[in-house]
């Protein structure tokens, strides 16, 4: 154990990297299932944490079990000079789909939301509500895969919550994931920056996660089965930055697909984006799954796609080291900034020759009847 | 995709688009209008607009996006009707998912779900039968909307609860049919359409044969159409050819799924549980004679307006709507008075904005010809 880890409590990301205890305390759960008891602030919910959370999680913060994580000011600058700060809350349903689960979603959301601007992701918190009746191994499964993807974004869960709510009054467990990151000096991203001549890229299939999880929801009984794409993409953003120093902007696009990520860069920027609609990437199953629906793959939920917008001649540096990167590697330039058109608005391609306007989406995509 | 991205095929579009120029071109000489082709079907709306079919087609073809929306012609008062019934404690409500959204005249299906109501997409009424299977001791109605398209499966399921001894099942039915309400707009006095794309899908399931009367009685083309790019396009030539050769006849363009005859299992279905009504009320176009269904005496007890004792409201439509212009293509929906203003998807005054189907949200959404062409100007003014 070096000097560093055993000093204090306080985290010092870059040198914990071998993982060595220090916890205080190891409480041990008796019961199989999670009952009210273990929100109620007595022992039930002391070994819940211990067993659960502080066993997934084990680091020098949160081991401390001090009602806050602590920082040293001078590590965080290392980083750079703006901090960043996020928050983000999940429900999904269900739980557990292809490609990942709420736990796995939860971190990576996050931690996404913090390297789009440019941010080195270092400390999340995580808050649970949990509905009573969970089975316990079904927590430490979620628990685990929070781990899991915190330790592959490089990212450390550093204090937490946990409340337990009666049957009904939430659905299973929803998740609430703060998160604390450094932006490097050299970095300028935003969403008004974008400019004539600008490459709009992605870094890969797009709609993957919201085909998977109305398909996990079982109505339709599709044969394929879609998997999420959902993935901690801090690494792959690093990358991109450090090849295209002047990009301009990056966004993930979650809950409204690229279609709103789009209108709200040509929007912010007071610019027209076209897109060509044969070289937005789409998984056949994925295509096939709209044509049956009557749903629009813009629009889908992504969980591990970022629009990344680059001056043109950044463009293939960007693409190079997307598609070096594991969850780049079907990178594509889909459309572009034009010079001129009406200020705001986004239109495609179509492959068919066409062109049509890709607008912000209005409500929820419901499935056509015929 | 195999079987589908052959019908999108660009190179193909622009043999066919200029064979379209080349007949438009002769036909507008000395014409004083454009000439006006209705599709009937909503699904043709969708895909028009999806691709951007309009954009590439010359000035003087102009596309009227017909009545064959079925979430968009339900009335206010059918949607109030439905909502008291998904408001009772015992029903699950089932519907298709763009119908949640079409306005009653004080909440939507979505709203009534939000106020409480157990009200639950489904795919299929075979879903809403293994509701009612799972759920004994709950009612399980199904929102029976569509045109023949949807009407066979609907008709189906009733057989089916009928024949395992469901009771638990029932229909709110606002099936409609196509030919009297093609009939009302071609008997509409300010009708000025020249020919028809037919609906490819109620035709699979009624044949060619029922059209008859709109090339004999009217004189005006119908090409029964598919639903690709491609379909739409080489409909829309035939229509055309039609016209220049002076002729009017019943095509059948879709013949890879439309039999000349129908399905005779799903007419026979249809048959064996529906009626028509006497009159069934759409919004827009006011009421239509024998442009309804419902259930047969037989099969009253799986008729949720019976079991609920349903009062049939009728909601005038909100007076600065236009939607029934629009449907007949007397006007273009941006000429509406409220289109884009007090009207848009998010807060829709006429059914035609409600469903992406219905003409004035795809114009809103994808925007208009006008528009378009403004863009391409300005952006290649930029350029140069």
């Amino acid at each position: 154990m070096n000097d560093a880890q055993v000093k204090n409590s306080e985290v010092n990301l870059k040198e914990v990297s071998e993982p060595v205890s220090t916890r205080i305390r190891h409480g041990k759960l008796v019961s199989k299932v999670i009952t009210l008891a273990h929100g109620g602030g007595g022992k039930a919910m002391r070994d819940l944490i211990d067993e659960v959370f502080i066993e997934a999680f084990d680091n020098a913060s949160l081991n401390t079990l001090e009602d806050q994580a602590r920082f040293e000011l001078s590590d965080l600058a290392t980083y750079g000079n703006r901090l960043a700060m996020t928050t983000d809350s999940y429900v999904i349903d269900p739980i557990f789909f292809p490609g990942g689960d709420i736990g796995k979603l939860s971190i990576c959301g996050t931690v996404n939301d913090l390297a789009v601007g440019g941010a080195t992701p270092l400390y999340l918190t995580c808050a649970v509500i949990i509905e009573e009746g969970m089975q316990v191994d079904t927590l430490k499964k979620i628990v685990a895969s929070m781990a899991e993807t915190a330790k592959k974004a490089g990212v450390q869960i550093v204090t937490g919550d946990t409340k337990v709510v009666e049957r009904g009054s939430c659905d299973k467990i929803f998740i609430n994931t703060a998160g604390v990151g450094v932006i490097n000096e050299s970095y300028q991203l935003g969403a008004q920056l974008a400019q004539a001549g600008d490459a709009i890229l992605v870094n890969g299939f797009l709609g993957d996660h919201g085909a998977a999880i109305l398909d996990a929801r079982g109505d339709m009984n599709l044969q394929s089965a879609i998997e999420s794409d959902c993935a901690p993409l801090q690494g792959l953003i690093k990358a991109v930055l450090d090849a295209a120093p002047g990009t301009r902007f990056i966004r993930d696009a979650t809950r409204g697909g690229i279609a709103s990520v789009l209108n709200e860069i040509a929007q912010s920027s007071k610019v027209a984006i076209e897109i060509d609609e044969g070289k937005t990437p789409l998984r056949t199953e994925v295509k096939g799954f709209c044509e049956i629906l009557g749903l629009d793959p813009l629009y889908l939920a992504n969980e591990g796609k970022i629009v990344v917008v680059v001056p043109d001649e950044e463009k293939q540096a960007a693409l190079e080291a997307m598609r070096a990167h594991e969850f780049g590697a079907d990178a594509a330039e889909i459309g572009q900034v034009l010079k001129g058109g009406v200020a705001g608005r986004v239109h495609m391609q179509t492959g068919f020759g066409g062109k049509r306007i890709v607008d912000m989406l209005v409500g929820e995509q419901l499935p056509r009847i015929c | 995709m195999k079987y589908v991205d052959e019908f999108r095929d660009p190179e193909k579009a622009k043999i066919l688009v200029s064979e379209i120029n080349a007949i438009a071109e002769k036909m507008s000489v000395g014409r004083t209008r454009p000439i006006r082709i209705m599709e009937v079907c909503g699904g043709h709306t969708h895909s028009i607009f999806r691709y951007g079919i309009e954009n590439i087609l010359p000035e003087t073809i102009e596309l009227i996006h017909g009545p064959g929306c079925p979430v968009c012609v339900l009335p206010m008062g059918r949607v109030d009707d439905c909502v008291s019934v998904a408001e009772r404690p015992e029903v699950i409500f089932t519907t298709f998912g763009d119908a949640m959204r079409v306005p009653g005249s004080k909440k939507s299906l979505l709203t009534a779900k939000a106020d409480g109501a157990d009200v639950r997409m489904v795919y299929s009424p075979m879903d809403a039968l293994s509701l009612a299977r799972k759920n004994p001791d709950r009612e399980v109605v199904f929102f029976g909307l569509g045109f023949e398209t949807t009407m066979p499966s609907t008709a189906l399921t009733v057989l089916q609860a009928e024949a395992e001894g469901i009771t638990n099942f029932s229909l709110f039915c606002n099936h409609i049919t196509i030919i009297p309400t093609v009939k009302a707009v071609l008997d509409s006095p300010d009708m000025q359409l020249d020919g028809f794309l037919g609906p490819g899908h109620v035709s699979m399931v009624i044949g060619n044969a029922p059209y008859e009367f709109i090339a004999t009685h009217y004189d005006k083309p119908v090409v029964v159409a598919g639903f690709e790019p491609l379909d739409i396009l080489q409909s829309l030539w035939m229509v055309l050819k039609q016209l220049d050769e002076g002729v009017a006849k019943i095509e059948n363009q879709y013949n890879r799924i439309v039999p000349e005859d129908g399905n005779d299992v799903a007419l026979e279905a249809i048959g064996k549980v529906f009626r028509l009504r006497e009159f069934f009320e759409w919004r827009g176009l006011g009421s239509i004679d024998h442009s309804g269904v419902q259930l047969t005496d037989e099969y009253a007890a799986y008729d949720a307006e019976i079991k609920f004792d349903v009062k049939s409201v009728t909601v005038a439509d909100p007076k600065s709507c236009q939607c029934g212009e629009v449907l007949k293509g007397v006007i273009k929906p941006w000429d509406c008075k409220v289109f884009g203003k007090a009207c848009t998807p998010e807060t829709p005054l006429g059914a035609l904005m409600v469903s992406s189907e219905g003409a004035c949200a795809a114009y809103y959404q994808y925007g208009d010809k006008k528009n378009i062409n403004v863009d391409v100007e300005i952006v290649e003014e930029a350029i140069a």
